[in-house]
């Protein structure tokens, strides 16, 4: 391994080129996190409606099918933002899974003892707590989009699917369990992402640290409210 | 003091490799690490065991040669220095040390807690350079450099080399070595021209031997000189403007 070696050479379409880089890998994971962020918030939210009426929320629901108004056909524009995140999903969890072999790969030998200085819970634990999340992410899909999750489901009718999936406790418990988990890859994930683009400024490298803990909190807490209100009564 | 040493001793590739444990009774709180480890290989060779193989160099904590994971943490306890810095004084009599080589599969072993760490040279060679005019030194302050830029610069130039940003990376990863490299040069102008092609090449070369950066900030924590994390951003981003950058607008700032 020691006689020189050329550096690796790309010569494939330039996003592949780019692509199979580990720091191109990590730029890939950062925008597509951030956009998955942008989905999370906006979906957060929207739920929000739910306390404002059952109307309200049924109606936004709908309203979501029609975006774009008359300028595009129904439904258009929402098959357009889904593609979106499903392409976004997939390099997200993609990036992931190369980069965490690799890394497995470059450590064969572990250390009989090691004391960590500075990563965090969060930090070691975003390939497993990515696993989790994607695993709830396809039990939320399969519950509340597919009417798959064995609650009574009835299409167009979020209010009513919400309630009846988040009255039953166990359910509850796990929606609440994911989106904490998902808080503890957002900590990580919205102060890595700045890294990994190479956005870093003195004047608000604080500031970041910052997102990341707003980010994580705001989304966490309002969609934790979600089941526990069905829980507790106040929605329902 | 007395104390006991858990050594890593592995006497080439083709072996597993144990741990073995040595009585080091006597040692006095002011020696350095390696004097106590010299001592300790004295005793060894006039006991007829063969001594602890580790590298060492200058002492004085600017060469790099001396890397060690003590007690699990790279250079040992103490922030912001090399494994020669470290002092018996923080120990105390009865401890035992754990000492293991440097591990990672971008520094293959060689001998007990000697590791290859060549690929640092192979990564150096693929851009960590600059294109001089041969002949005699210039003059001094010849090219007019922002002082808070020429301080930045040579906050990444006291990288030594040293390995324990590997060493303690949970990736294996060399992202803070090679940022230091990158960030000395091509934070001053005589290191423009090289920049594009240098961000390219001494990633492309990093990552032939190690692990991909996933921002733990271990590296930071263990380097015995200090390098901040914000030099990895800077490597981060040079090397995704290295593949947009139209080479040709490359003298423009």
């Amino acid at each position: 391994m020691t006689t020189t070696r050329q550096p690796i050479t790309r010569r494939r379409f330039w996003f592949f080129e780019f692509y199979r880089s580990a720091v191109g890998k990590k730029w890939v994971m950062a925008v597509t996190g951030l956009i998955l962020i942008g989905y999370l918030l906006a979906h957060m939210v929207g739920n929000l409606k739910m306390y404002l009426s059952p109307e309200a929320i049924n109606a936004y629901g709908e309203s979501l099918r029609d975006l774009g108004g008359h300028l595009v056909p129904r439904t258009h524009l929402l098959w357009i933002m889904r593609i979106g995140l499903v392409v976004a999903t997939y390099f997200h969890l993609h990036s992931a899974t190369t980069l965490t072999l690799l890394n497995r790969r470059s450590r064969p030998d572990k250390y009989d003892e090691r004391h960590y200085a500075a990563a965090n819970y969060a930090s070691r634990t975003m390939i497993w707590g990515g696993v989790i999340i994607a695993a709830f992410v396809v039990f939320h899909l399969a519950d509340l989009t597919w009417g798959w999750g064995g609650a009574e489901f009835v299409r167009g009718m979020p209010y009513e699917n919400m309630v009846a999936s988040f009255s039953r406790l166990p359910v509850a418990l796990f929606y609440i369990i994911a989106n904490l988990l998902l808080g503890v890859h957002l900590y990580h994930g919205a102060w890595s992402l700045f890294q990994s683009i190479g956005i870093n400024n003195p004047r608000f490298n604080e500031w970041r640290r910052w997102f990341a803990y707003g980010i994580s909190a705001v989304i966490v807490i309002g969609n934790i409210s979600f089941p526990i209100a069905v829980q507790a009564g106040i929605v329902g | 003091m007395d104390l006991t040493l858990r050594v890593w001793r592995q006497s080439g590739p083709g072996d597993k490799g144990r741990f073995e444990e040595y009585p080091a009774p006597g040692i006095a709180s002011h020696m350095s690490f390696l004097e106590m480890l010299d001592i300790v290989n004295e005793r060894l060779t006039l006991a007829g065991v063969e001594p602890i193989a580790f590298d060492h160099d200058c002492r004085e904590g600017i060469c790099g040669t001396c890397g060690l994971m003590i007690d699990g943490r790279p250079h040992g306890p103490w922030e912001g220095t090399a494994t020669c810095q470290l002092h018996m004084r923080e120990y105390h009599d009865g401890d035992t040390i754990t000492i293991e080589p440097w591990r990672a599969k971008g520094f293959p072993h060689i001998k007990d807690l000697v590791v290859d760490r060549r690929a640092f040279d192979r990564i150096v060679e693929a851009g960590g350079y600059i294109t001089v005019s041969a002949g005699s030194a210039p003059d001094a302050n010849l090219i007019p450099i922002p002082k808070e830029a020429a301080e930045y610069a040579m906050d990444a130039a006291a990288c030594i080399g040293c390995g324990a940003c590997v060493a303690a990376c949970p990736n294996g990863a060399a992202q803070l070595f090679v940022a230091a490299k990158y960030s000395h040069l091509s934070l001053l102008p005589q290191g423009q021209p090289e920049r594009w092609s240098r961000a390219e090449a001494m990633v492309d070369t990093m990552e032939h031997y190690f692990g991909s950066c996933s921002n733990h900030g271990e590296c930071e924590a263990a380097c015995p000189k200090n390098i901040s994390l914000d030099f990895i951003a800077l490597l981060n981003r040079d090397y995704i403007r290295a593949k947009w950058k139209n080479r040709r607008l490359a003298g423009q700032s």
